[in-house]
């Protein structure tokens, strides 16, 4: 049976990606940055400059989860290392070789593995952090059994590649890592791996698996949102989730017995020439993939991640851990004469109010730019909020509650049951331009503190 | 616009930290932000594109579906003016002398709200709220025309002071700022808010004295009674007979001298759902609240919830006294408590205020339902309130937190009823 979500938006914005893979793009520099996980509470880099490290070499830890090692994505020479205020590891640069040497982990069929075994082989190689905890968001501690294993098959934010046309060739690896997760539980609780997909879709050929599909715009595809609608996260209860590309990672570690962290991911935007897909390696330097692909144009921003919740990056910055896709939209950093006021139909918005007019062609593509469109204000409860979160949750209380520090208000209010990206959309629909995302993170760490 | 942008840039440095003035940056910061939307862009993480929508073109978009009460309500002043002295009317000397009697107690609201909402912005630093736009408008389209400015000054003032600043500003306050307003004076200077006396602009077209300080220099025709339906009502409650007499015969009567126009029933629900008849500025029509509703509804500003559950409770509170019937008021025809009075206006402009309203969707329908109940049981069983809906507003303001926290503790044990079946 469907779900059919009713509440949420679509952005439609201008710059999809085609259905094409450009081709494979090597680059010279990886950077590993810790700060593309959260919850980092006691980092300490596992080497030095000038080390030489094979893909699948554990570069990084959190003492604090000491088993989920971090990995070296590529092979090459660590060339720099920087930190921050209180020596703060910030970013992990790699040289690359010109072809990767990959640590060899055994080829073996999860299927005649133990939970142990399978544990064992995904956190040395670094593969673990594929995964990620709920409540919070975190790189799971391995001590810990998850209720369940949410994977959401299709996203729906914007611009987001399509997972149907990169994964179409690559079930054989998708279904190993599903083989591997379902070892994952503990056997007295009757886990299961539960996939969100789309009502048509490649991934209903996955065995060993619950189904739920999912129809609605975004956020339909968030693995919160799913994971609500199924099996709600209730208070000391811990899911973990993943992605497809979470799946094709553990498929292959097992299946080619290396670390493999090449992926397909998307370059998108209004600003790029032709937006299309790209094979690259995670944590790549994206400066070989912009070159000479966006429009003349000096003032852009560059993406990493969709416009909901990735993070700005330099043009020689690098791809964000969990980002899939790479961004270009024109900044928006100019003064708009009476901008308050004066009527478009250009201005993407989901609101009606005097003068926007995208509502009336909700579907056509626009461009965005990173303007705020507007100043930051005191907060004002409009009612939007719950328009676009399509869960039984309230999201401007939930937000009020961490405002006031009200910890029982918190989760009572159900913020174990969200993440950033499940209230991106409040974040860009807000009139008062709060940081809704920022402000919900606050919540989770005083929790997490607490 | 190029011109006014470098003028901004050069002055610029004087309001920024360091600057000669800084301290009265946010009041540059507000004359900067009206001409031109900032530069500012989304920061490094979270959202990297924002709706182009913002406090003040939601303000703004209040603004525009107020505006037909607003000149309504400037050629009504004009009208009833004329009724009243029995001059020839003609329509444009009528809106100009609405204009005359309204635009000095707008500017008067808006100049004593928006001093107020700089000075405390300059005081604490912060830039200065929108809000204000909106209640600085609302203000006098409650007042009756006759009002002195000095007291829309006096009100406006203690409202801003009293029911907004002293909450922390916009987005803070408990109670609507126009109501509140409008209650101070209410208390305060009854004379100068209730009677039949007030409801029409005696003083000489366009004399200085009477729109300051509401001197009434003309006499008005013979029999004029100047009271607005809802006091005959009232007056009259006691006696069902007699009111029915007062409010069909006698008051038409009286008023149709001076106006061919209206030989029809004044108070006939015709013309109190048109509006032209006697009451405050900007209240009288119900059909323009009704225009401004739908600009509300259709930008999705206004809580149609409210909008809906309000006239749905004012009217079947009405029809239910009706079946009573025991007195005048409750003799009333049902509908007629809808298009009397302010309730229309109370009701599309205040209740649906975002900040003083509940702010959950369940308890929108509540609210509104309970403003409606509410203005009629005033108005029925407390004669010495006529209208009922400036009280009920405010009583539900104060009431809307309660019901939000029962909407909200539903949703929290929701949760926790699923963790009891899980772990059950």
């Amino acid at each position: 049976m469907v779900k059919r979500l009713k509440k949420g938006y679509d952005i439609a914005l201008i710059g999809k990606p085609a259905e094409k893979i450009a081709g494979s793009i090597h680059s010279d520099t990886y950077c590993f940055k810790p700060t593309d996980f959260k919850g980092i509470s006691r980092p300490k880099v596992l080497v030095n400059e000038g080390d030489i490290v094979k893909a699948g070499t554990p570069i990084f830890v959190d003492k604090r989860n000491e088993k989920a090692v971090f990995t070296s994505p590529v092979s090459g020479e660590v060339v720099a290392i920087i930190r921050g205020e209180k020596r703060v590891p910030l970013e992990i640069k790699i040289l690359a070789d010109k072809t990767t040497e990959y640590v060899v982990f055994p080829q073996q069929n999860p299927s005649s593995l133990s939970s142990e075994q399978i544990k064992n082989t995904l956190l040395e190689s670094g593969v673990w952090i594929n995964l990620l905890e709920r409540p919070f968001g975190l790189v799971p501690n391995p001590e810990n059994t998850p209720k369940n294993i949410f994977i959401s098959c299709f996203d729906t934010s914007p611009l987001a590649p399509d997972y149907e046309f990169i994964f179409k060739d690559e079930l054989k690896y998708l279904q190993t890592g599903i083989d591997a997760l379902s070892k994952l539980f503990n056997p007295s609780q009757k886990g299961k791996v539960v996939l969100g997909t789309k009502e048509k879709s490649i991934f209903k050929n996955l065995k060993g698996v619950e189904t739920h599909e999912f129809s609605g715009p975004h956020p339909a595809g968030n693995v919160g949102v799913q994971i609500h609608h199924t099996y709600p996260i209730n208070k000391g209860e811990i899911v973990w989730t993943t992605t497809p590309y979470g799946l094709q990672q553990i498929g292959r570690l097992f299946l080619d017995g290396k670390y493999d962290a090449r992926k397909v991911i998307a370059l998108a935007g209004s600003e790029v020439k032709t937006p299309q897909y790209y094979e690259v390696t995670a944590q790549t330097c994206i400066n070989k993939l912009v070159e000479g692909n966006i429009k003349p144009e000096k003032n852009v921003r560059y993406i990493s991640g969709n416009v909901l919740t990735g993070e700005k990056l330099a043009k020689d910055g690098y791809l964000g851990y969990y980002a899939n896709m790479i961004t270009v939209i024109p900044e928006g950093n100019y003064y708009e004469f009476f901008g308050w006021i004066a009527p478009s139909a250009n201005k993407i918005s989901f609101s009606r109010a005097l003068g926007l007019f995208s509502f009336l062609t909700p579907k056509k593509a626009r461009v965005a730019d990173t303007n705020m469109h507007g100043e930051e204000r005191a907060f004002v409860q409009t009612g939007e909020f719950e328009k676009v979160v399509p869960m039984d949750i309230l999201p401007a209380f939930l937000l009020k509650a961490i405002v006031a520090n009200d910890y029982e208000g918190m989760e009572d209010l159900g913020i174990y049951e969200v993440l950033e990206e499940d209230f991106a959309l409040c974040e860009f629909i807000d009139v008062s331009k709060i940081e809704v995302q920022s402000l919900l993170r606050e919540g989770m760490n005083a929790l997490m503190e607490s | 616009m190029k011109f006014l942008r470098n003028i901004l840039d050069k002055v610029k440095p004087n309001f920024e930290k360091g600057g000669k003035f800084e301290k009265l940056h946010p009041a540059y910061d507000a004359f900067e932000t009206f001409a031109f939307v900032p530069n500012h862009t989304t920061p490094a993480k979270g959202s990297q594109i924002r709706d182009g929508v913002d406090l003040k073109r939601m303000m703004v978009t209040v603004i525009v579906a107020m505006l037909p009460c607003l000149f309504f309500g400037m050629w009504n002043v004009g009208y009833q003016h004329h009724l009243a002295t029995g001059a020839a009317p003609e329509m444009l000397t009528q809106l100009l002398i609405g204009a005359w009697v309204v635009l000095p107690v707008v500017a008067v609201s808006y100049a004593v709200g928006l001093g107020i909402e700089f000075y405390f912005a300059i005081r604490n630093g912060h830039s200065v709220n929108e809000g204000y736009l909106v209640s600085g408008m609302l203000i006098p389209l409650i007042l009756p025309p006759t009002i002195p400015l000095w007291q829309v000054a006096l009100c406006t003032g203690l409202a801003v002071l009293v029911a907004k600043e002293v909450f922390g500003g916009t987005g803070m306050n408990i109670l609507n700022i126009a109501m509140t307003a409008r209650a101070i004076l209410y208390f305060a200077y009854p004379v100068s808010m209730a009677g039949s006396s007030v409801w029409a602009y005696l003083g000489k077209p366009f004399d200085l004295n009477a729109a300051i300080f509401g001197a009434k220099n003309l006499a008005t025709v013979e029999g004029y009674s100047g009271a607005t339906a809802l006091g005959i009502v009232a007056e009259h409650s006691a006696n069902l007979t007699k009111a029915k007499q007062a409010f069909e015969g006698q008051g038409v009567a009286i008023l149709s001298k001076a106006d061919d126009w209206s030989k029809t029933e004044v108070f006939s629900d015709w013309n109190m759902f048109m509006g032209w008849i006697p009451g405050s500025i900007g209240e009288t029509s119900t059909l323009m609240c009704l225009i401004g509703a739908a600009i509300l509804i259709f930008t999705g500003v206004g809580s149609w919830k409210i909008i809906v559950s309000a006239f749905a409770g004012t009217y079947l509170m009405a029809y239910l006294m009706n079946l009573l019937a025991i007195n005048a008021f409750m003799g009333l025809p049902a509908h007629y408590h809808i298009v009397m009075g302010g309730v229309a206006f109370g009701i599309v402009f205040m209740a649906t205020d975002p900040v003083t309203a509940t702010h959950t969707e369940t308890g929108k329908w509540i609210y509104g339902f309970l403003i409606g109940v509410l203005t009629v049981l005033i108005r029925v069983f407390n004669p010495a309130y006529p209208e009922g809906i400036m009280l009920a507003v405010l009583l539900m303001n104060v009431f809307a937190p309660l019901i939000d926290f029962y909407v909200i503790d539903a949703n929290k044990q929701r949760r926790k009823k699923r963790l009891k079946y899980v772990t059950a």
